[in-house]
């Protein structure tokens, strides 16, 4: 029998990353919210790498932090080890990740979840949405109870209809052995929502005590420590922290995997959904790169409380008894015991072009979604949409101007566009090489980009916007006495630059053109630099990036100004691209699938020339005009 | 879409005076880069908007052209930027010359109908015209598309195709190596990508060398008519460019003493210099304007010999022989309507280049002539030493570019910056050449990545 409940501002379904952050931003922006879960020991769950961040992926852990998301406290509270990669490389590629005790991870989030006022949490499989003239109204159990809702997010992951699969072992059940959600789908079908069917897959866990770790390389992590979260100090969360182990295949894996590649479900076709390229089982890897004599294994602790290893590298699909062998051909692994089998998942989630830049549906009103049901793939992919997709619908509620944040401000701005934009394959993984203006979007200035944008939007609280400012205005002043305090050629600067490997000075020159020089840098000037005053770590580091790599940063400023111009070109939602008949038929039917806000978004659909857009302008300006003198005529 | 600077001649080439507008935010920064006044105390930039000034187009000291600019600030010019008009002398050579001079300072070739285009956009033409735009916008589509077609053949294609390839691969690596530090390694990467570079550059360079003596083309394929004095030469020039063809300018060259024609020949565009006759003299004068001839002669990429088949061959005709025996020529063997003294067979005797019989008085032999000169050029006899021409100022541009985006690449090299830094110029370049063959970016360096590198955990 349905029963009706209290109204709730946001109905939020599902508690994984995406929902986390979704639910949490509602709440804390004082809208009435009610989270649902399968199951409530699987909040926050990850089901696959026991990790945060990574390349680009850390990028957008420290930009949730810097709107007031979750995450990047979550994982400094709870991580196990960390390390901050690509140190050798640019500013732009410095990437966080660390290792998280799992359990630990989900209990504090659900925690925070549990001690969040305004925030209901429910444990309830969510069947179907009511939505009345395009609107939603509500949404309905399982158990047939109606939750009326002004809002509804949906972030499912890799719960719906979900199957898992190894070998010819196929379970109807979500990752983890959990109950999978078998019914919305049906709902969103009726409500004409394109459905596609994605799928990934996860290794197998072995049992520390059954691996030989000498035949390894151990991985330490950092001894200097970069916390996630702007609000924390490294001081304030160092811990001891615990070793990963590298190892590799050998000739013998590749041979178990292609001796039994007809028995694996990707190849026999029992596997529908299409995989993520990033995330290649080794069935995959030996595939497609048949001459790599071997790959890289990272062996991962699962947690502090559990001799569960997360075996990096080796996902597969195939049978119990060749991941067995396959797994014990591996030096270290020789004598190992799986505790979980590795699987494939397949799961429905949704053409992301069906969305607005708000991650609101362009065709039901206040229904919302986000993370790995919008296609994506990752924790961190999730946790960015979901924060983002509970502003906008808290914006949405709160009748206030949407988030939308632009390629040129975030990751997150990059992820949204691709997504509602791009012609959606596969998976979407987050990846340093599609963000264009990576030289500005580093992981060290997120604050710097989004902390404002958090405080207008109500996350960010008056100290830590006071903070920023502050810091906005200390890198500013330090930047400008650099460029104007003159270095003489006297004895003292030529010892230092000698004792540094840098050439002595000609002539006079400025302390920030030291600074500029490859082999030097902000720190090592203090002897020479009198006038000097304490400043705090994250000042100065941005003080040697901006100065040393000023040209390059000034360039990609320009090519942002140019983006600019074209993405404050507004499309207007009612513009019928049927009347434009310059068109060519491809770019006019793309153009009325994923209808665009703006030309410089019309611009990044596949199948849109640059002859289309300049038709499309011109038509634009038309529209307009015309627009704007029947506005005068009435 | 752009919104940057961009630059064309806005007459069409060959008026007494050809204009060259400058539209968009750098027009004022480049005019004052390259015009001097006569004093040279003049900055356009500082002066009102709405006035002309007299001076020069220089290129660093070299004096280009003398010159009238009009200097327009945005919004009430033609297309509401700030826009420059260079009025200069109206010759193919120097027009072109002030053109690839703003180009050089970073402004960008309009696409046909861009200035009209950012007319409309910045609201300066009223609606009705949109779609007249619109047209212009398809046509220059298919203009393009028919530029690229033929253009681009077979080798050039190929050469540029496979330079992209090779420089994506190279972006895909390093992207690679830093989306996934644990699986790919750098190291070591900067040298082979230094070595790479050279390659690629001394590539383009081949291309843009060769694209400037393609650029001949469409200016007009060098033409020097040489002879002894009364020869003929002057009423050929004169019958050729009598015929009821478009006489397309008149060039006075940096001699000032020496006139060239242009005449087109259908599709082809010959510019033809008429020289002092050649003959051996102790005359200072006379002999200053023979070694000119002879000069030109040697650059020149077409001789028209003309023979006056009643006088007999002397020295001079001798000196005229050995000059023109490693180049492409004609020999016209002329005034056939009086006596002959020399015979056809004479002259194939003395040389291997094509002959024909003509009488100018009596029109004969033009027609022969000029298909000859079309039959020569389109079976490649006229082949501009090199296979590779490539006509488009767009496409020389779009080489400059690379070339540009890949000497970025060297220097961030060499000065040790980290490899992430290396792929934003090796983009640049790979898009210009993307330009070039009309080919999107889009999706092809995530594609690379994955093709190429394993990767993933």
């Amino acid at each position: 029998m349905s029963h009706i409940y209290e109204e709730y501002d946001v109905a939020v379904i599902g508690a994984g990353h995406a929902g986390c952050e979704a639910a949490l931003a509602c709440a804390r922006l004082s809208l009435k919210t009610i989270i649902f879960t399968i199951a409530m020991d699987s909040i926050a769950l990850m089901p696959c790498n026991p990790n945060i961040g990574g390349t680009s992926k850390g990028h957008l852990v420290r930009e949730i932090d810097a709107l007031g998301g979750e995450m990047g406290k979550n994982i400094d509270k709870t991580y196990i080890q960390s390390r901050m990669l690509n140190l050798s490389k640019g500013p732009a590629v410095h990437s966080l990740r660390a290792q998280a005790d799992k359990k630990d991870y989900s209990a504090r989030m659900r925690q925070v979840l549990e001690n969040t006022p305004n925030l209901t949490l429910k444990q309830a499989e969510i069947t179907e949405l009511i939505i009345e003239n395009n609107i939603i109204k509500g949404v309905k159990t399982y158990s047939g109870a109606i939750y009326p809702c002004k809002a509804a997010i949906i972030c499912s992951g890799t719960y719906l209809n979900a199957r898992c699969i190894y070998g010819e072992t196929v379970s109807e059940t979500g990752p983890d052995g959990l109950q999978s959600a078998v019914y919305l789908t049906d709902s969103l079908k009726k409500l004409g929502v394109e459905m596609f069917r994605f799928k990934t897959g996860t290794p197998a866990r072995i049992d520390k005590r059954t691996i030989d770790f000498t035949k390894m390389e151990e991985q330490k992590g950092d001894e200097k420590i970069v916390p996630f979260s702007f609000t924390n100090k490294p001081e304030d969360i160092k811990k001891d922290q615990v070793s990963c182990w590298l190892t590799y295949t050998t000739p013998k894996t590749h041979e178990i995997v292609r001796d039994n590649i007809d028995r694996s479900p990707l190849y026999s076709g029992n596997i529908k959904g299409t995989g993520a390229r990033y995330c290649p089982s080794i069935e995959d890897k030996i595939v497609k790169f048949p001459d790599k004599e071997r790959h890289q294994v990272f062996i991962e602790p699962e947690g502090n409380y559990t001799n569960e290893m997360y075996i990096s590298g080796l996902s597969t699909s195939l049978p119990e008894d060749v991941q067995v062998r396959m797994y014990r051909s591996v030096p270290g692994l020789e004598n190992s015991n799986i505790v979980r089998n590795a699987y494939a998942i397949e799961y429905d989630c949704i053409n992301p072009s069906q969305l607005k830049p708000t991650l609101e549906f362009k065709n039901i009103e206040g229904l919302f979604s986000a993370g790995q049901f919008n296609g994506s793939s990752g924790y961190e992919e999730a946790a960015a949409q979901g924060l983002i997709a509970g502003i906008n619908a808290a914006m949405k509620l709160l009748k206030k101007e949407p988030l939308v944040i632009d390629r040129s401000q975030a990751y997150i701005g990059v992820l949204i566009d691709d997504l509602i934009t791009k012609e959606t394959i596969e998976p979407y993984r987050m990846m340093t090489s599609r963000a264009e203006y990576r030289l500005l979007l580093r992981q060290d200035n997120a604050d710097l980009r989004l902390t404002k944008i958090g405080y207008r939007v109500g996350l960010i609280d008056e100290n830590r916007y006071k903070a920023l400012v502050k810091k906005e205005k200390a890198i500013e002043e330090e930047k400008k006495r650099l460029e104007s305090t003159v270095i003489g050629a006297n004895k003292e600067v030529q010892m230092l630059l000698t004792s540094l490997n840098s050439t002595p000075l000609n002539t006079a020159t400025t302390l920030a053109d030291l600074i500029r020089r490859p082999e030097l840098n902000y720190q090592m000037l203090e002897p020479i630099d009198s006038n000097r005053e304490y400043l705090p770590d994250d000042v100065i580091e941005q003080i040697n990036i901006n100065i040393k790599y000023e040209g390059y940063i000034l360039r990609q400023e320009r090519q942002v100004i140019q983006h600019k111009k074209l993405e404050n070109k507004r499309i207007p939602e009612d513009f019928d691209y049927s009347k434009v008949l310059s068109l060519r038929i491809e770019a006019r039917q793309k153009l009325e699938k994923y209808r665009p806000v703006s030309i410089g978004q019309a611009s990044r659909i596949s199948g849109v020339s640059p002859a289309d857009i300049s038709v499309l302008m011109v038509y634009l300006m038309q529209h307009n005009s015309r627009k704007y003198a029947n506005n005068i005529n009435q | 879409m752009n919104t940057d600077t961009i630059a064309a001649i806005a007459t069409g080439i060959g008026g007494g005076i050809s204009i060259i507008r400058i539209s968009g935010d750098d027009a004022f920064n480049t005019i004052d880069k390259i015009y001097k006044s006569k004093n040279k105390d003049k900055i356009l930039s500082k002066e009102k908007s709405h006035t002309i000034h007299y001076g020069f187009i220089v290129d660093e000291e070299e004096v280009i052209d003398e010159v009238m600019v009009a200097i327009m600030r945005a919004p009430s010019t033609y297309t509401r930027e700030d826009v420059v008009e260079i009025n200069c002398h109206g010759g193919v050579v120097v027009t072109m010359k002030i053109l690839d001079l703003i180009i050089k300072q970073g402004i960008r070739l309009a696409e046909p109908g861009e200035f009209t285009k950012r007319a409309f956009l910045n609201g300066r033409i009223d609606l009705s015209q949109a779609e007249a735009v619109c047209d212009i916008i398809n046509a220059k589509n298919d203009i393009a598309l028919k530029n690229s077609l033929s253009q681009l053949k077979g080798r050039e294609f190929e050469i540029i195709n496979s330079l992209r390839k090779s420089i994506l691969r190279d972006i895909a690596y390093i992207e690679a190596g830093l989306d996934d530090p644990e699986h790919i390694s750098l190291d070591g990467f900067s040298n082979d990508l230094d070595l790479s570079i050279d390659k690629y550059c001394n590539r383009i360079e081949k291309l843009i060398s060769s694209s400037k003596k393609g650029k001949l083309i469409r200016e007009g394929i060098r033409t020097v008519i040489l002879g002894k004095p009364n020869a003929g030469k002057s009423t050929l020039l004169n019958l050729l460019v009598k015929e009821d063809r478009a006489i397309v300018t008149d060039i006075a060259g940096t001699t000032r003493d020496t006139l060239e024609e242009t005449v087109q020949l259908n599709e082809l565009t010959l510019n033809i210099v008429d020289t002092a006759g050649i003959r051996c003299t102790e005359d200072i004068v006379e002999r200053i304007g023979v070694e000119k001839a002879v000069k030109m002669a040697n650059e020149a990429d077409l001789i028209i010999y003309v023979l006056d088949s009643s006088t007999p061959l002397d020295e001079n005709d001798q000196t005229i022989f050995s000059l023109i025996k490693e180049k492409k020529a004609i020999l016209l063997l002329n005034k056939s309507d009086l006596k002959t003294i020399i015979s056809e067979k004479d002259i194939r005797n003395k040389s291997s280049h094509p002959v024909i019989v003509t009488s100018f008085a009596q029109h004969k032999g033009i027609d022969e002539l000029e298909y000859l000169i079309k039959d020569m050029f389109f079976k490649g006899d006229i082949s501009f030493n090199d296979d590779i021409f490539i006509t488009n100022e767009r496409h020389i541009e779009a080489f400059r570019a690379t070339l540009e985006a890949l000497n970025m690449v060297k220097l961030s090299i060499k000065n040790c910056m980290p490899e992430d830094f290396y792929s934003i110029d090796l983009m640049t370049a790979y898009e210009a050449l993307g330009r070039i063959i009309g080919e999107n970016v889009e999706e092809d360096l995530i594609n690379m990545i994955f093709s190429e590198f394993c990767m993933g955990k």
